[in-house]
């Protein structure tokens, strides 16, 4: 049993393929290497099985709740998951909204103060370096959240861009310094009864909190920064803690009906709100046209000038004005689920023409879901394809995503 | 022990119970003169093998069915086919991860759990009973003196 291989330390060096991403993670570093958030003593506490992740031990479930329970749970409910791993940084200065539309492609400039946005950090080529989550404070500061697994590429890749830019003509109203919240606290409240369950903890009227939205909420003597969104296409909630603070927190956070989750359902979650994983469903060699993500790219930086200038811009206006090679999609596959790097074919034994990046059964609709990448011709809704597991070919069918219908709060 | 083992999976007619007892074989029939022997292997699956009818009965563990969580999908092996140790003969999914599961011994598949085609759960209820995967008509029933015994096994995977 491959994917068992990966439980038992002997063989932790041994990565076999076709075995979820989630346990492969982070398997460079031997157990006694790993990072911890602040939350580790909470987790054993409450019964957690820690697994590696992105360098980091990680809850990967709790107790004996197993992970279609949990997934379950979060979409009726809610569910609390430690993202604490994930890089939360401080951008400030006078020209940091020049600086943060240098590395992306959003408009950041017409964004409101106090709105959050997912965006992508792009290499030279458009390839995607990292997806992060941005928000304004103010013309003069953002908060951006960027993934544990790229934390040494992506620190890396702003110190690099800081020195160059600070050093430039571009900075001559003011330099950008960063400031990586290392330590701090990072929690997701998330199901349909998250806001209900918040709001009985604060006097801020978590109504005028909508979608994409955030603020500083005063929480049993705390004022945290809690932004409205998530990863699992419920309504929910992120909430930075300072480090002092994130088990206290935790535990304020996580009592009935709320359930501790670990990574298992997280995974499970966003990919049925159709969601990308780095290092999955997006890497350094894909933009965010094939990706899907060109709602990301702002309207007003599409086409070449000053606007349009952001690092990788070229390459990305190639596949907006050509149209991409290939493109993510959607597929629902018939018998067995299709894992990462599953080959899909043209139907009636045809052609290869893509490869699955994240697959899994889906525990609310009982299908095989899966992303992929396709080329392009193949990638419209309803076209019929055949997916390669274990030597036989699958009947699938190209589905939007998202595959479970997202309920956020707009208010 | 290791040599009474070996001996008890030739010679099944000359062996004491008690021997049967020590490997921590479970008796799963009467008879006095069967010999029905369960052994381990590094890829978390068991095999029962009766003597008498010559089928080993194949299942994953227990320790891998609580590794691999709750069971949604079993892809059984193709009924008659004639295996050899160590090919890939189906999968295990759980939501998180696919598990190949690899014949454990050399034979052809007589029997298959078509249960697990309704009731994969099966495997996470009762793993080493009523989730049985497959039974195989062994060819080389000394391959059984390859796989590990119980203590063995557990050994592997707790140290």
């Amino acid at each position: 049993m491959s994917a068992l291989r990966t439980l038992t330390r002997t063989r932790l060096a041994q990565p076999v393929c076709r075995v979820a991403r989630l346990s492969l993670r982070g398997l460079a570093t031997s157990t006694g290497e790993l990072k911890k958030t602040g939350l580790y003593d909470f987790h054993v506490a409450n019964g957690a099985k820690m697994v590696p992740f992105a360098g980091y031990s990680m809850p990967l479930s709790y107790g004996d709740v197993g992970q279609v329970a949990s997934h379950t749970h979060v979409r009726t409910s809610a569910g609390l998951f430690d993202v604490g791993h994930m890089v939360q940084s401080n951008f400030r200065g006078a020209t940091v909204t020049q600086f943060l539309e240098w590395l992306t492609p959003s408009s950041l400039d017409s964004l409101p103060p106090y709105t959050s946005t997912l965006s992508v950090l792009l290499n030279e080529k458009g390839g995607i370096i990292d997806d992060t989550v941005i928000t304004k404070h103010s013309d003069t500061a953002f908060y951006v959240v960027t993934n544990s697994s790229r934390r040494e590429r992506d620190l890396a890749w702003f110190s690099s861009k800081l020195e160059e830019w600070n050093a430039s003509e571009r900075a001559k109203d003011g330099k950008v310094d960063i400031e990586v919240l290392d330590g701090w606290g990072l929690l997701a409240l998330q199901g349909p009864e998250s806001a209900s369950y918040l709001q009985s903890l604060t006097s801020f009227d978590l109504s005028e909190l909508t979608f994409g939205k955030s603020a500083f909420v005063p929480l049993e003597g705390f004022n945290l920064h809690v932004a409205r969104g998530g990863y699992t296409g419920e309504d929910g909630f992120e909430i930075s803690i300072p480090p002092q603070h994130a088990a206290e927190v935790a535990a304020l956070l996580s009592k009935t009906p709320v359930q501790l989750t670990g990574l298992g359902a997280r995974d499970s979650l966003r990919l049925e709100a159709g969601m990308c994983l780095y290092g999955n469903d997006l890497d350094e060699d894909t933009t965010p046209v094939e990706a899907g993500l060109t709602w990301v790219i702002g309207k007003d930086r599409r086409e070449a000038g000053e606007r349009g200038n952001f690092i990788g811009a070229e390459a990305v206006r190639k596949h907006l004005k050509d149209g991409p090679p290939r493109r993510r999609v959607g597929l629902v596959v018939d018998g067995a689920p299709a894992r990462q790097g599953a080959k899909i074919f043209a139907p009636s034994g045809g052609e290869l023409i893509g490869t699955v990046t994240s697959g899994i059964p889906s525990p609310t609709l009982s299908k095989n879901i899966a992303m992929a990448y396709v080329q392009t011709g193949f990638h419209k809704k309803g076209t019929e394809v055949e997916v390669d597991v274990r030597n036989k070919r699958r009947t699938a069918v190209l589905t939007p995503m998202p595959f479970v219908k997202s309920r956020y709060w707009r208010g | 022990m290791i040599s009474a083992l070996r001996q008890a999976s030739r010679s099944y007619a000359a062996i004491p119970r008690r021997v049967a007892a020590a490997a921590g074989s479970p008796r799963l029939t009467p008879q006095l003169r069967t010999l029905i022997t369960k052994k381990y292997t590094e890829e978390h699956e068991t095999v029962t093998y009766d003597d008498a009818t010559g089928l080993g009965i194949v299942t994953i563990t227990e320790h891998a069915q609580s590794s691999l969580g709750d069971v949604v999908f079993v892809e059984l092996p193709q009924l008659d086919s004639k295996v050899e140790k160590g090919d890939q003969i189906g999968a295990v999914e759980s939501v998180k991860a696919a598990s190949d599961i690899y014949a454990p011994v050399s034979g052809i598949i007589r029997e298959i759990n078509e249960q697990l085609n309704d009731q994969p759960g099966l495997l996470n209820k009762a793993p080493e009973t009523k989730g049985w995967l497959c039974k195989i008509e062994m060819t080389k029933p000394e391959e059984m003196e390859e796989l590990m015994t119980e203590a063995a096994y557990h050994d592997l995977h707790e140290s």
